[in-house]
């Protein structure tokens, strides 16, 4: 079976500088894989790359069958993924529901998606009416969690997931994790909360340097204990 | 099928640019106060007793306009900047050319509503009498949507830099000559009730608008990602 991520020797810039440096990767469908290593390491860089948002500049590197090596293969992978970053891509001035439904909408999904999302994630009822720019931290990074699904992308990409969450929104995502990749989407997850994401992945690999390295189960879970 | 993808993705931007503009409140809060604060500047530096608010009023209204539209521009695409929101655009599978219709149409909605209050303003400030409606209002419309299509176009292309506040005015003001141009004689002609006189002015702009939503849907997706 064709691996859903495909990357081999992949070189991305950022700028002039290899923020990916020859990575070799491949994801199967269905997966969950953990990618960690130090700040600086290029987590974020790889899962912007898969999302092509960043052009790759050497090597292999196939994403749900488009080559990202192309432009118009970048932009068409993009309508597949959802990114989850660092920044929460929500209008302050707009409801948690305008919110949810815009990207809902843009992305080609219905307003019953959007408010199936936002239940998920219990942003609904009355939070749905609040102004984003009056929630807390962790109710943005789960408004901005609902507008990823509610998509119902084929590929997630998570860049540290569980930042900002109680532990009650921490296990609300895993589940959301277990349940995609169960239904057969693919989950990229860059994380430095070790011990909760190691528990959650299929697959864990560690970035250093800008290229991939072997990442024993049993290595990672103990640099966690 | 593709027209009807693009004209979709510009609802689905527009509907989204002139929800946030009716939750903030900037555009009748602050941009229309600003605008309206211009004509009065203006009517405190030239004396209204010596004639020459009321043979300026073309110009000034036009003026007016064009700040005011900076500001409406600036905002709509600092909001983009802000937050990711860009990648969130990028990622979300629209079609560039309806983004940029959305949100050229959305800045183009409201500074017909801006036009409309200094149309007011002026008439109430300066004692214009407007005399050639129609001519009036083809005016605005067609200046307006050259204003908002290269707006759009120049504020997609400084929405990426740091300098995007200072550097949109720099580089849309000299661009927008023609339009000011156009629209003065266009809106003289029709305060002295000579409408013969402002159509010619009115093909100027029908051209500028022209070019710029035809480049616009044109180059808006490489701007985008390059920005």
């Amino acid at each position: 079976m064709e691996p859903v991520v495909h990357f081999r020797a992949a070189v991305s810039l950022l700028g002039r500088f290899p923020a990916l440096a020859g990575v070799d990767l491949d994801v199967q469908r269905g997966s969950i894989a953990l990618v960690h290593g130090p700040n600086g390491a290029g987590k974020t860089t790889l899962l912007r790359t898969c999302a092509g948002l960043v052009p790759v500049v050497d090597g292999e590197a196939v994403v749900l069958g488009h080559d990202l090596r192309q432009a118009a293969d970048r932009r068409a992978v993009r309508r597949r993924v959802g990114l989850l970053s660092h920044a929460t891509c929500l209008y302050d001035d707009l409801t948690v529901a305008d919110n949810v439904r815009f990207w809902a909408r843009a992305c080609g999904a219905t307003i019953a998606e959007a408010d199936a999302a936002m239940s998920a994630l219990g942003v609904d009822g009355r939070l749905a009416d609040v102004s984003v720019a009056k929630l807390s931290a962790g109710q943005r990074r789960r408004t901005s969690i609902a507008a990823m699904i509610a998509r119902r992308p084929e590929l997630w990409l998570l860049d540290e997931p569980h930042a900002g969450l109680d532990a009650a929104a921490r296990d609300v995502v895993d589940g959301l994790v277990r349940a995609a990749a169960a239904a057969g989407a693919t989950v990229v997850i860059a994380s430095h909360e070790l011990d909760r994401a190691t528990a959650l992945a299929t697959d864990v690999v560690r970035l250093a340097g800008g290229t991939v390295m072997p990442a024993p189960r049993e290595e990672v879970t103990a640099g966690v204990s | 099928m593709f027209h009807d993808t693009v004209l979709h993705d510009a609802g689905v931007i527009a509907g989204k640019d002139l929800r946030l503009e009716w939750r903030s409140r900037v555009t009748t809060n602050q941009i229309a106060p600003f605008a309206l604060l211009v004509l009065i500047l203006f009517a405190f530096a030239l004396d209204p007793d010596r004639g020459i608010l009321t043979r300026a009023t073309a110009g000034l209204f036009w003026v007016a306009v064009l700040f005011s539209g900076l500001l409406a521009l600036q905002r709509t695409f600092a909001i983009e900047a802000a937050d990711g929101n860009r990648d969130g655009l990028r990622l979300s599978g629209l079609d560039p050319a309806g983004i940029f219709l959305g949100k050229a149409g959305a800045v183009a909605l409201e500074l017909l509503v801006l036009e409309i209050v200094l149309g007011a303003g002026v008439a109430l400030m300066y004692g214009t009498i407007f005399r050639s409606w129609l001519l009036l209002v083809v005016t605005c419309l067609v200046a307006t949507t050259g204003v908002a299509a290269a707006g759009s176009l120049y504020g997609v292309l400084a929405a990426g830099l740091r300098v995007r506040e200072t550097l949109l005015p720099l580089l849309l003001l000299p661009i927008l000559a023609p339009v000011l141009l156009g629209a003065t004689r266009s809106f003289e002609a029709a305060l002295a009730g000579v409408p013969s006189d402002g159509w010619p002015w009115v093909e100027l702009l029908a051209a500028f608008a022209v070019i710029y939503v035809a480049f616009g849907v044109l180059a808006f997706g490489s701007l985008l990602e390059e920005a």
